[in-house]
């Protein structure tokens, strides 16, 4: 989101997800839709069916999308700044961009034009192995559609380069015209429920709701005052990556935990867990005895989605309502009901009556949602920012001008990712889901169908690499890179790149964070979960 | 202005725009012409033959779903002909099947020789898996009708398919209006389904008519949400539950952020089906096989019930007073002894914003930090 912040001003989708069907070309990238988002994947091949868009995939795996795609390029990994430069460069050497809207609402693009010079189809070939012909046809393909759209997901920002990605990313977007008009912009695709809520309602160390900078004298005395206390801290705080390393040093004491299973989703998790021993305190408050429950000094049993009342915001920034169907098993509460008891007891006084009560609240400090009450979105979810109670909503972002005025080309120069393949571990390694799963298990592998569909971990790869190392389909193998090592079952596929293998993260039993990477991107703190070197055995 | 396009339905004028067809003019101006076949955003085959209507000066009823409007038509929808046709055409889809709300079950005929071939399929002697909420059966409440035992129906059995977690796929349920075949291929797209090349297989089939286990079906459920009868049903809900035991609360998925828009069906305090809100973004009904099926954990025997303190390395049960106290206490000689900044706190892109609010509250105005994160990143 960081990428997107710098270039327009805001972070999040900038167009709906029914857009989708007016686009004439979708570029999707890093973005397995059909098993990570399928109900969306369906718009893009229902547009597909109908012949009006065309997609362009960029993706290493041979996705189910590629069956769809109209053209479809097969990246190295960790090479997306270098394709995307080599787009752009293409695009303005053939006159091909909007200069319309370059001149009228951007700035820096001789910045841009000048880093792109050295991005020609060869260059460009060298570096991701995409032909150089097709860097030209897939430019000429996404600059000649009249609304272009851009869509993607983990692929794009799980990397050490993730925020120049998505600035990337936001450069051709720009440079082509799509935003601010039905059928294009550039849209982040949210893995989880309601992690644009979760941003939204200040759960970020940087910003309070609203993304209002806790740096901001204003924001913080309007909170002051409503809230009733003093001296709101005006320093940034830490990140989760930051947090864990500095928990490792015993500078971060206590951990409070709502709803996440870091002991599973970290990167380099056996750093993680010795960082998880050192606190002296740590709570966990979950609907199950997760691996990180496990290791807690007290655990809060909390209602699920199904058991209260209250609001998620939707990939599209569409706020919807969730509704209490039964009620929680034995004393569990809901997670605001919990986080107001420990309130109440370290002496202030939290003391909402229900979940609306709390919507209020936010409204008053959350201007966005301003507009947003639960009447107003009993049938439909709005689209923020809905800045009162008239406004409808606002499914396309930036029509008329960006949040920071014009927006920002960034001259970006391709550099590698932090870890190589050499002789020790000659394979790259990327991560990701499978459509049967969701994240960490917690969930989807209490559900017997679900597990039976796909009931173990596995590595995806090429029958090539597979012959090279001698290995069986359906045998066991173990996977090692620089930090871990784990076993698990090898499937031969069509989907994988030769040179590259891919494993899903959802199966603690044989976690693959064991073996990623925890290098960060330096602005946005994203670890590099989608490329690291490992080497691959038959297991004993 | 010069051309008005204007037809008549049933005596009273309505416009139409050039393409449009008789169905779609009805359905615009609140005018019930019943279907069966016909979905929704796809192409209309008028296989049913329920959606007929008549035409003045046209000796052949015709389908409203296939059928243009034209300047001038006079339409009349529920015509004794049109009736007629309608009710003959009801009569031989209860009389083809194993349709026992219609044939036996409700009435004092006998069975037809292909219930009596099919019978051991259900396991069960109840009537339909799906009575009370079958569009077949709601039609043939609607124009009288009941099965004739009399006219043959299917003669050739195709097995019951039930090996996949999630699907029962009951054949001699099926009355081949295609509608799966339409959400498969033209809603979700996943060309799991379709009809046979070989017009006498009178059987949905997946390429090569294997399970749907090994085909490419997904398990999105879309069919069973178009199939307007008993033959796609979910395996957990079939003959366990009836639709009017339960109550259907509208809500969000909990999954990724699409944020489709589902009923959970909850019976005894247990939501036992979800099914996707039609009509309504952003999923307009669509769900995946984690939206649909994934929420059994709700009920799982391992949800965590109350509060639990560590004690030398083991789990006790505390009540809410004794951990809310621990945990408060604690935090505060953290924050007194090493600072505010020495705590954090990890809030969840799974809860609601309502509760994301309150930890954002919770961490910077009681625990005075701005420690705050979730796990956006990973």
């Amino acid at each position: 989101m960081a990428g997107l912040a710098a270039a327009f001003g805001s972070g999040a989708m900038t167009n709906s997800i029914e857009d989708l069907e007016d686009a004439d070309v979708i570029l999707v990238t890093g973005s397995n839709t059909t098993e990570n988002h399928p109900v969306l994947s369906s718009f893009i091949k229902r547009a597909f069916l109908r012949k009006t868009t065309k997609l362009l995939l960029v993706d290493p795996r041979k996705i189910k999308l590629a069956e769809f795609a109209h053209q479809w390029i097969q990246p190295n990994l960790g090479t997306d700044v270098a394709w995307i430069n080599g787009l752009m460069h293409v695009i303005i050497k053939e006159n091909l961009h909007d200069k319309d809207f370059v001149e009228k609402r951007t700035e820096g693009f001789e910045e841009l034009k000048a880093v792109v010079e050295k991005f020609n189809p060869e260059y460009v070939e060298k570096i991701t192995g995409i032909k150089a012909s097709e860097i030209i046809s897939a430019a000429k393909l996404f600059a000649q559609a009249k609304a272009g759209c851009i869509i993607y997901c983990m692929g794009i920002t799980q990397h050490t380069t993730g925020t120049d990605n998505v600035k990337s990313l936001a450069n051709l977007s720009m440079l082509c015209g799509n935003l601010g008009i039905r059928g294009g912009g550039v849209n982040p695709l949210r893995g989880q429920n309601n992690v644009q809520g979760a941003c939204d309602m200040g759960g970020l160390p940087n910003v309070f709701t609203a993304y209002q900078p806790v740096t901001n004298k204003d924001a913080r005395l309007k909170l002051e005052e409503l809230w009733g206390v003093k001296d709101l801290s005006d320093k940034p705080g830490l990140t989760a990556t930051q947090m864990v390393p500095l928990a490792h040093d015993k500078i971060v004491k206590a951990l409070y935990i709502i709803g996440e299973n870091p002991l599973v989703s970290d990167p380099d998790l056996n750093h993680a867990k010795k960082s998880f021993d050192n606190l002296d305190f740590l709570v966990v408050q979950d609907i199950f005895m997760t691996e990180t429950a496990q290791a807690a000094d007290v655990v809060f049993p909390s209602a699920c989605f199904a058991e209260k009342d209250g609001t998620f915001s939707n990939t599209e920034r569409r706020v919807q309502r969730i509704r209490k169907a039964v009620n929680p098993p034995g004393d569990a509460k809901t997670d605001w009901e919990i986080l107001s008891g420990v309130a109440q007891k370290m002496g202030y006084n939290m003391d909402y009556k229900c979940a609306e009560d709390i919507m209020d609240e936010i409204r008053i400090t959350t201007p966005s949602y301003k507009g947003i009450t639960y009447q107003r979105i009993e049938k439909t979810g709005l689209h923020w920012p809905c800045p009162d109670e008239n406004h409808p909503g606002t499914p396309i972002l930036h029509t008329s001008q960006f949040p920071r005025g014009k927006g920002l080309f960034h001259a970006i120069d391709f550099i590698p990712p932090a870890e190589q393949t050499d002789d020790k571990y000659p394979l790259y390694l990327t991560t990701g889901r499978i459509i049967y799963h969701y994240h960490t298990g917690t969930m989807t592998r209490k559900v017997d169908g679900l597990n039976e569909q796909a009931p173990e971990n596995f590595v995806e790869i090429s029958s090539k690499d597979a012959n090279q190392l001698d290995l069986k389909n359906n045998s066991m193998v173990k996977v090692a890179s620089r930090r871990g090592t784990i076993e698990v079952r090898l499937k031969i596929s069509e989907k994988a790149k030769q040179g590259t293998i891919f494993i899903p993260f959802h199966f603690a039993e044989s976690a693959v964070n064991l073996l990623t990477n925890a290098a960060l991107d330096p602005v946005s703190k994203i670890p590099e979960f989608k490329v690291c070197a490992v080497n691959l055995s038959a297991a004993a | 202005m010069n051309n008005p396009n204007k037809i008549s339905i049933n005596g009273n004028f309505f416009s139409f725009v050039q393409g449009e067809t008789i169905l779609s003019v009805a359905k615009k101006n609140c005018i019930e012409i019943p279907t069966l076949c016909y979905l929704k955003n796809t192409t209309p085959s008028g296989s049913c033959n329920i959606c007929v209507v008549e035409i003045e000066g046209s000796a052949d009823l015709v389908t409203a779903c296939t059928t243009l409007a034209e300047n001038n038509m006079e339409i009349h929808t529920e015509s004794v002909k049109v009736i007629e046709s309608r009710k003959s055409t009801l009569t031989a889809l209860l009389s083809s099947g194993n349709h026992n709300c219609s044939i036996c079950g409700t009435s004092s005929s006998g069975w037809t020789d292909f219930q009596l071939k099919v019978h051991k399929e259900d396991k069960t002697s109840q009537l339909c898996p799906v009575w009370g909420d079958c569009r077949l059966q709601d039609l043939a409440y609607r124009y009288q009708v009941t099965g004739n035992p009399d006219i043959k129906g299917f003669d050739k059995v195709y097995p019951l398919e039930d090996v996949n977690p999630f699907i029962v796929r009951d054949f001699s349920r099926c009355i081949m209006c295609g509608r799966c075949v339409k959400a498969c291929r033209e809603i979700q797209v996943n060309n799991a389904i379709n009809f046979s090349d070989n017009k006498s297989i009178k059987k949905i089939i997946t390429p090569e008519d294997n399970n749907l286990k090994n085909s490419d079906c997904v398990f999105c459920g879309e069919c069973i949400q178009a199939c307007p009868v008993g033959a796609l049903v979910e395996k957990d809900v079939r003959y366990s539950t009836r639709p009017w035991e339960t109550k259907k609360v509208k809500t969000t998925c909990s999954y990724c952020g699409v944020g489709c828009q589902i009923y959970l069906h909850v019976k005894d305090n247990q939501v036992v089906k979800v099914t996707g809100v039609e009509g309504n973004p952003p999923n307009y009904g669509s769900l995946c096989v984690k939206g649909r099926f994934g929420f059994n954990f709700i009920q799982s025997q391992d949800r965590l019930t109350t509060p639990l303190i560590k004690e030398n390395g083991t789990f006790k049960e505390a009540s809410w007073e004794e951990a809310f106290e621990l945990v408060a206490n604690k935090l505060k000689e953290i924050q007194k002894n090493h600072g505010s900044d020495s705590i954090g706190v990890l809030t969840s892109a799974r809860v609601s914003n309502e509760e994301n609010y309150v930890a954002h509250k919770f961490c910077r105005a009681v625990l005075k930090t701005n420690n705050i994160d979730h796990c956006a990143r990973l």
